[in-house]
């Protein structure tokens, strides 16, 4: 394979077929693009045509804004991300550090349960929880957004592997420093830990923005929409005759994520394939 | 069984040139080693005459055909990797039959499943198997034809990958530093063995390695590369005792042969620290380096230079003695037969050398002639600088 | 006098004891401190995933709605309920087909152009990036942009199916064709995971494999391919259609805001099923005997998964 690319007919077939299927992939995000660019007359013609005869983007981002409060809804979406990141990593760290480095009584079986967490997919304890959450009287909240995904066995699991490769003498010379273990978890093994906690950032940034189940079950008021929710209602609310407007909503909700995206490939990649081990 | 020729090779990656012109001719049946420093282009000039990588300029020749644009395949060269490059899922028997079935079958008797039912493909199996075992049993592989390479030590590994170049008769064999992934004493071992599959092959080696103790020991010829250049070709003893290249007598030889500044007076004799030398040289006045091997430092009250005993390596059966004396960078290093004999550290020596021990290179590095006046007939003492 | 030995030894035996206590009393605190740093963890694991799938089996042989004042237990009338329903049996099929399609699919698209951009070295990264956006962006938002797509009238693909003199076709608003719109759909989600999953085995393949193919005399790509690369890649392959399928079983959001499992069930699926029963008509027990249906496939998968990913690459 690697003799052919110096062959030049193949170097061609290799872009030929590429760029083909590129453009399948990439199909969608240009149709939206146009299509929020369009006026109505435009959108609503059996003539196909993918430059707007009139530039209207900026006309159906305005209707969008104005039919639904988008930036409420992409403050939501940060807020649920941040939130659960942050107490993701609060929770985990601490557990991680401990399965790693510190012995206990039913250590292993306690990390045995752990991994057996991973495999439970998330819409099978969605039932429970919800009526969980029913009886603490927190459904419709953010508590209720937030909550059940405060524990990433995931990230429990993701942690530990990376602590295990700390060496111990590094500890050690913390604990002869006078740091406490709680101390150590912060201090020493959180700077270490530095480019884990990213990957899994971007991990869990990234599968809670573009969660909908969850949302969807739990949220009845319209004001704590996280932003898949909020463009399905603005669709059913607008069903078959807002295509423009529909289309910028949709083109705001994929942006901060595809642009983040493409600042930063490499770490998002990485991060979101982390998917794939778990 | 072949003759390669190499001319004037160029290659270039990136704007950078990694060969800069290499001519080279391997005799047929012959053991020649390609040493030098990590990165000087060694492991590419193999690359290029194996047809894994194509060269900017110049010109492959095996047995006066010109490999130009020939598929690694056809040119009939095996090589052994410094990884071994072993198939991880391939039994030791299927490592070493894949090049016999790549060349016997074809392309729909090697199909799992259909290849399979088709009687000429089970007659080529046939001789394919006795050709792996005839190779397994030369190596002494056998017991382990079932095994998968992750299963094996690195000794074995490294005979699989053997196997597998040899049984296909090939018409020159190609190693890259085959025995860097091998402990130190295994690597000794597998030396011999090396060797001793060469005069039984009686086939072209061509040997790849930075270690010149490894190339010193197993070849008929070393080639020195440096910088991507050849800097000199030749028997082991002779490259050894008498270097065209100051870069060659430095890398050639444990410990380092010592360095002296020094400088060509205008009446042709040369001066070490400042003492007159008994050796002259018909090269212009002017710097150059005297240089001298450890085993070639003689230790003793007659010696004219002087230093001190900085640090001592007993090695048991020999010893090592270094001197840190003024003028000199590094220490002098001389090499003591009877260890029992040793100088204290910080003791004050006195030292010299023959003039005939004397390899002297000018400013470039390049080696100058040097002669020892016979006129001046002189005791043996007095001989010694 | 026994006594008095007895007394000594301890006497002899206590800066030992001594010690070991000390070491103990240390190794205790920490052992104390590791508790302390797991518990919420634990806390929250018992609470949110633990529970709650003890729940679930619980869950399914209980006659429980939503409100309901009480609720009894009826043993496997939940399921006996199920297999009886056609509805249920048409979602599990609908799932087995999307997993049938969507699993070989986005797996085999995923290989190849992962190896199409294997074998050059221009616009890697370019290429990487394209077909990794739609894994990227919210599959909600994409899912309606291809019901625009994929619109009766207006839609990109009968536009050009008609430009192309073909006639157009109501894609998800036909029951022959809804669920194989939505499969369309999910492989052009997943193609870009697979292919990352894929690029990352092909990378990790030693370069002198390939070196060593060439000298044996494997001279087509395609030999190579067979010799070194596809055994290579066998431990990821059977490791991404592990993957895609598991991702494949828990296709909802598309569903849900497309085609709402319709039009006459043609796209029900078994968590909209799990959905619908147990969100929209409160019968949290059968809904939760669905779940457990769905979580046995899952978990097979998942085990599967976990065995093959375990498995070491055969290289030491």
């Amino acid at each position: 394979m690697r003799a052919l690319g110096r062959i030049h007919p193949w170097s061609a077939v290799r872009h030929v077929l590429l760029l083909a299927g590129a453009l399948v992939m990439l199909i969608p995000f240009i149709w939206m693009l146009s299509t929020a660019s369009k006026p109505q007359t435009e959108i609503f013609s059996s003539d196909l045509h993918l430059i707007p005869y009139h530039f209207a983007l900026w006309d159906n981002l305005k209707i969008a804004f104005a039919k639904a409060d988008l930036w409420r809804y992409l403050l939501n979406g940060l807020i649920v991300t941040i939130l659960i990141f942050a107490l993701q990593v609060l929770v985990a760290l601490p557990a991680a550090y401990a399965f790693a480095k510190l012995r206990f009584l039913g250590r292993d079986v306690l990390f045995a349960l752990v991994v057996f967490c991973i495999l439970i997919p998330p819409q099978a304890t969605a039932i429970p929880v919800f009526l969980l959450l029913h009886k603490l009287g927190v459904l419709d909240s953010y508590i209720a957004l937030v909550l059940p995904f405060t524990i990433s066995v995931f990230g429990i699991f993701l942690m530990r592997q990376f602590f295990k490769t700390v060496p111990d003498d590094l500890i050690d010379a913390a604990r002869m420093d006078g740091i406490s273990e709680f101390g150590i978890v912060w201090r020493v093994m959180l700077p270490t830990a530095i480019p884990a906690v990213t990957a899994f950032g971007i991990f869990s940034v990234v599968a809670h923005w573009n969660d909908y189940f969850w949302p969807l079950i739990v949220l009845n008021s319209e004001h704590l929409q996280t932003p898949p929710l909020a463009v399905a209602h603005f669709r059913n609310n607008e069903a078959g005759t807002n295509y423009g407007p529909l289309m910028a909503a949709a083109m705001v909700i994929i942006a901060p994520l595809v642009i983040a995206f493409l600042f930063a490939q490499r770490r998002f990649i990485e991060g979101i394939t982390l998917t794939g081990i778990k | 069984m072949a003759e390669i020729g190499i001319r004037a090779l160029h290659k270039a990656f990136d704007g950078a040139d990694v060969l800069k012109g290499v001519d080279l001719t391997i005799e047929d049946g012959e053991f020649i080693s390609l040493v030098g420093p990590s990165g000087c282009g060694k492991s590419t000039l193999l690359r290029i005459i194996a047809g894994l990588e194509p060269q900017s300029s110049g010109e492959i020749w095996i047995d006066g055909a010109n490999a130009d644009g020939v598929r690694p395949s056809a040119r009939n060269l095996a090589m052994v990797f410094q990884s071994y490059a072993l198939y991880p899922h391939l039994s030791v028997f299927d490592n070493i039959a894949v090049p016999l079935r790549m060349k016997r079958l074809s392309a729909l008797e090697r199909m799992p499943l259909i290849g399979r039912l088709m009687p000429s493909r089970r007659r080529a199996e046939r001789t394919i198997r006795e050709d792996v075992e005839r190779v397994a049993g030369q190596l002494e592989i056998s017991p382990l034809l079932k095994r998968k390479p992750g299963q094996l030590s690195g000794g074995q590994r490294q005979r699989v990958a053997v196997g597998r170049a040899i049984v296909r008769q090939p018409r020159a064999f190609l190693f890259d530093e085959p025995l860097s992934n091998l402990d130190a004493k295994l690597r000794v071992h597998m030396r011999a063995e090396i060797a001793q599959l060469h005069r039984q092959l009686k086939t072209t080696f061509i040997y790849v390695t930075h270690d010149q103790a490894e190339a010193m020991t197993m070849s008929g010829r070393i080639a020195v590369m440096i910088g991507g250049e050849l800097i000199q070709v030749g028997a082991p003893a002779a490259v050894y005792d008498d270097p065209q290249d100051i870069r060659v007598a430095e890398f050639i030889g444990t410990p380092k042969i010592n360095a002296f500044p020094a400088r060509v007076r205008s009446d042709g004799r040369l001066e070490a620290l400042g003492h007159v030398l008994h050796a002259t040289t018909p090269s212009p006045a002017g710097e150059c380096r005297v240089c001298v091997r450890p085993e070639r430092i003689e230790l003793g009250a007659s010696g004219l230079l002087s230093g001190t005993v900085v640090h001592l390596e007993n090695l048991g059966s020999e010893a090592f003695v270094h001197i840190g004396s003024a003028g000199m960078n590094a220490p002098v290093v001389a090499r003591v037969n009877d260890p029992s004999q040793l100088p204290a550290i910080g003791a004050a020596i006195s030292y010299g050398f023959a003039p005939e021990a004397i390899r002297a290179f000018d400013a470039s590095g390049k080696r100058i002639a040097t002669s020892v006046p016979s006129r001046i007939e002189r005791p043996r003492e007095m001989a010694i600088v | 006098m026994s006594d008095a030995v007895a007394a000594l030894q301890e006497v002899a035996a206590a800066p030992r004891m001594r010690a070991r206590i000390l070491v103990k009393s240390g190794t205790a605190g920490r052992s104390g401190a590791a508790y302390a740093l797991a518990a919420p963890a634990l806390i929250l694991m018992l609470m949110m995933l633990l529970g709650p799938l003890a729940g679930v089996i619980a869950l399914s042989l209980t006659d429980y709605q939503l409100g309901a004042p009480s609720f009894s237990w009826i043993g496997l009338s939940n399921y006996q309920e199920m297999f009886a329903d056609r509805v249920f049996w048409i979602s599990l099929k609908n799932t087995l087909a999307y997993v049938a399609i969507v699993v070989p699919g986005a797996v085999a698209l995923g290989l190849g152009v992962a190896l199409l951009i294997q074998s050059g070295a221009g616009l890697r990264s370019l290429y990487r990036t394209v077909y990794f956006l739609p894994v990227m962006a919210t599959l909600i938002a994409m899912a309606i942009v291809w019901e625009f797509m994929l619109h009766p009238q207006f839609g990109l693909v009968n536009g050009l199916l008609r430009a192309a003199g073909l006639q157009g076709h109501s894609w998800l608003q036909d029951r022959g064709t809804a669920l194989y719109s939505l499969c369309v759909i999910g492989i052009w989600q997943a193609t870009g995971f697979n292919m990352v999953l894929f690029l990352a085995g092909l990378v990790s393949i030693p370069k002198h494999l390939y070196d060593a193919a060439e000298i044996d005399g494997a001279e087509s790509a395609w030999s190579r391919f067979g010799l070194v690369t596809w055994p290579m890649l066998a431990p990821v392959t059977l490791f991404v259609v592990a993957i895609s399928a598991i991702r494949s079983f828990q296709v909802f959001d598309t569903v849900q805001v497309l085609t709402k499992g319709g039009p006459s069930k043609s796209s029900e699926v078994l968590i909209y099923t799990m959905y619908t029963e147990g969100f929209e008509f409160f019968r949290s027990g059968y809904g939760a005997a669905v779940t457990v249906v769905f979580l046995a496939f899952v978990l097979s998968l998942t085990l599967l998964k976990s065995v093959l990913g375990r498995r070491e690459v055969h290289y030491a």
